[in-house]
């Protein structure tokens, strides 16, 4: 059996400075090193973040000159998520009845 | 050897043991075991659970619209069957309604129908991109029979939403209700 491929990208998204590498690239393009640059950690630590993320679908890299340039891949994670939604609804709707209850307990409690 | 050493035991303690192993049967049979869900590849779903029942009792309530009404999906849904036509080519089309009058509508058409081996059909979820294709393969072994359900989605988004949604607690739902129908007409 394959690798969960969902499972990749639950993986991916846990980790705090993938998530800052991935808000990043929610306002375009990035080289590796405008990554690195804000974060406290090394190129090469930022290079396995990439591979991960990469590898969940979630950026594409490509090479131009010396430059190596990632961008997000946002269409898959949208779809996953329609999907997602749409049958959450389906099968159940409790989650939302549970959003609610916490609504109500957290007004009542302020 | 067990049967040696369980010699020169009393009666009670005998009806005792045999109590045990009934009460234990007993449960096992009540005690629903959950479907096994993997994922073969990147666009499929691979669903196996096994049923009480032999397999034509199974198959038929998979076919017959009287039964498949009182087992497909989650118990809180009516369920209204509009065609179900179980040959090669032929359409299908259900609505399950909500208490609160919400509808969602199932559609597809059957590719391939071997009694009582094996059903090939299309499903489309009404308002969603995508159609997937669900294969389910049906064996008996000593009166029971394991059903596995192969989805194949178009694309491995789809499948991964489907697989993000929740589906496993909803679709057990329709495996318990379906061991209770067996039970009645088997």
């Amino acid at each position: 059996m394959k690798d969960d491929t969902l499972s990749a990208t639950f993986q991916a998204v846990a980790d705090p400075t993938r998530r800052t590498i991935l808000a990043r690239l929610a306002q375009g393009e990035a080289t590796v090193q405008e990554l690195t640059e804000p974060l406290p950690i090394s190129q090469p630590a930022v290079s396995k973040h990439l591979k991960v993320l990469e590898k969940a679908g979630l950026i594409e890299r490509r090479r131009e000159a010396q430059r190596r340039w990632c961008r997000l891949q946002a269409k898959p994670l949208r779809e996953i998520a329609v999907w997602a939604t749409e049958y959450q609804r389906y099968w159940d709707e409790s989650f939302e009845r549970l959003d609610e209850l916490l609504k109500k307990e957290k007004s009542a409690r302020q | 050897m067990t049967c040696i050493s369980l010699r020169g035991l009393t009666l009670t303690e005998w009806l005792y043991i045999y109590a045990v192993i009934y009460e234990a049967m007993k449960s096992s049979q009540s005690i629903a075991k959950p479907a096994i869900i993997t994922t073969p590849n990147d666009t499929e779903i691979r669903i196996v659970r096994t049923f009480d029942a032999p397999c034509d009792a199974v198959f038929s309530a998979y076919t017959d619209p009287k039964l498949v009404a009182q087992w497909m999906g989650p118990r809180k849904y009516k369920m209204a069957i509009e065609q179900l036509d179980v040959r090669p080519g032929g359409r299908w089309r259900f609505t399950h309604i909500d208490t609160d009058g919400t509808k969602y509508g199932f559609h597809g058409e059957f590719r391939e129908v071997v009694r009582p081996e094996r059903i090939v059909q299309t499903w489309n979820f009404e308002g969603m991109p995508g159609e997937s294709l669900q294969t389910a393969l049906f064996q008996e072994h000593d009166g029971r029979t394991t059903v596995t359900s192969i989805v194949k989605f178009e694309r491995k988004e789809h499948r991964d939403g489907m697989l993000a949604s929740g589906m496993e607690n909803g679709l057990n739902e329709g495996y318990d209700r379906l061991d209770e129908l067996l039970r009645t007409i088997h």
